[in-house]
């Protein structure tokens, strides 16, 4: 028991700090993520609903691939994709040495493009749901499109959309996994390496577990916490 | 030449034509995995759903643990618990005769698919029952059936309708969620392009392996939707 707790702790001999800084990673992959993919998808769900076919279809066939494709071969396709681009630009500027791809960059876009194919369905949803009424009023005291949209739809949009939205951040939290395997050194990455080196699989994987059900836990908690104060104001039917 | 040869050849790029049957072994391999673990999930996912709704009180806490735990933790991290882990509990696994599972990639990834979607079905399953209205349960009781053939009958045909949809995505989440199997040492689709890959690095091995996936996934999509369709016809479409 003192070995296993020796094995956790703060230090040189422990693997208490490695984790605690895996999971920083961690944290900080998905909230670099979140207002990239949210920002993306909501543009994604406006392309949906436009007049044009041209952007209906390029934001059917995106939310039909992104959806449709596991998240680890999204993260290998951006990850390998990005990495021979970069340096096949750098080659070609004709200066000296070679430029890297930052895993980080890399996750973060693939897990952007993933969470904006999911999120713009959730978007497309808030959006139907704001009464016409709303736009013509707005149209009626003189307002513009992009004032209309700015003013008018999106504060009450983020309301309608956040439950949703919350099952996004939840996936996406779990879905940073991912990026070990492209060597970004975010908690499950650190926990392989622990295990590697100390042969105790079931101690560290058991505390990667832990530490995301803590993340998972206090989201939802911090989640429905958001939902009542965007929902004050607002009678709520029968729901208690 | 192999039938799974030829889109290499016809595409005219041969990492493709090299990897194709390794490949389409591969997609064999994963629909193995998630047909096996959905449905083995769908069976124990409804006793969880049953033992949540109508358990005494201690086995409802133990559900609802076993439920956090799956569906809050990511499925890579629960993957490598059992795979790896199951190493560290080797005597007693030996003991019980488990070991033979347990040391094996497939049954590893299969067993923990299984836990994991059964967590996300059984969710699924109590959602659907608690929405069959109230009215339901009082007819069949007024009719004098008892509940079990009460539940079976009259309750569980019409949550299974709403649970439909619902377990339709989940089957298409297991699909794409099934490629972390590569990283405990499994050559199913994804496994598979990762070592085309390793050996080839043409991009394209990767491309190809997303027009598969898509492929299956598009087409778990469109049959759902005609099963849904076919299995709810006597209710008003709207």
């Amino acid at each position: 028991m003192d070995r296993l707790l020796g094995l956790l702790s703060w230090g040189d001999n422990g693997w208490g700090d490695e984790l605690a800084a895996g999971a920083f990673v961690t944290i900080s992959l998905a909230l670099a993520t979140l207002p990239f993919g949210l920002a993306l998808g909501l543009i994604i769900a406006l392309m949906q609903r436009s007049e044009s076919v041209i952007a209906r279809s390029i934001a059917t066939v995106y939310t039909t691939v992104f959806r449709g494709l596991p998240e680890l071969l999204t993260l290998y396709i951006v990850y390998f994709g990005l990495q021979i681009g970069v340096q096949k630009a750098w080659a070609a500027t004709g200066l000296p040495g070679r430029l890297d791809m930052p895993a980080f960059v890399a996750g973060m876009i693939a897990l952007g493009l993933v969470l904006a194919a999911f999120s713009s369905e959730v978007w497309v949803g808030a959006l139907n749901s704001i009464a016409k009424g709303q736009r013509e009023g707005a149209f009626a005291l003189g307002l513009n499109k992009p004032q209309t949209f700015r003013l008018v739809i999106l504060p009450q949009l983020f309301r309608v959309a956040l439950p949703g939205l919350g099952n996004n951040w939840m996936v996406l939290l779990k879905e940073t996994s991912l990026v070990s395997v492209i060597a970004l050194p975010d908690l499950m990455f650190w926990t392989g390496r622990a295990n590697v080196v100390t042969k105790e699989p079931f101690l560290f994987f058991g505390m990667a577990c832990l530490i995301y059900l803590l993340f998972s836990v206090s989201s939802a908690a911090g989640l429905s916490a958001l939902e009542k104060r965007f929902s004050r104001g607002f009678a709520t039917g029968g729901r208690r | 030449m192999n039938w799974c040869e030829y889109p290499g050849a016809w595409l005219g790029v041969e990492a493709i034509q090299n990897y194709g049957c390794r490949m389409f072994a591969g997609l064999g391999l994963t629909l193995q995995l998630v047909g096996l673990s959905v449905g083995l999930g769908a069976i124990f996912g409804l006793a969880l759903a049953l033992l949540k709704l109508y358990g005494p009180k201690p086995v409802r806490a133990v559900v609802t643990g076993y439920t956090t735990f799956f569906r809050g933790t990511p499925l890579l991290a629960q993957v490598f618990l059992v795979y790896y882990g199951a190493g560290q509990f080797r005597p007693f696994l030996d003991q019980i005769g488990l070991w033979i599972f347990f040391r094996d990639a497939f049954f590893c990834a299969a067993f923990t698919f299984t836990l994991n979607t059964a967590a996300y079905q059984a969710e699924v399953f109590r959602g659907a029952i608690v929405s069959v209205p109230r009215g339901q349960w009082e007819a069949g009781e007024a009719l004098g059936l008892h509940r079990i053939p009460l539940f079976l009958k009259v309750i569980l045909p019409q949550a299974l309708m709403v649970a439909l949809r619902p377990l339709g995505n989940e089957l298409v989440i297991m699909v794409k969620s099934s490629a972390v199997a590569s990283l405990v040492t499994l050559y199913d689709l994804m496994g598979a392009t990762r070592l085309a890959f390793a050996r080839s690095f043409d991009l394209s091995v990767y491309f190809f392996a997303a027009a598969l996936y898509l492929l299956i996934v598009e087409t778990i999509r469109r049959v759902w939707g005609l099963a849904e369709r076919r299995l709810t016809r006597h209710l008003t479409h709207a």
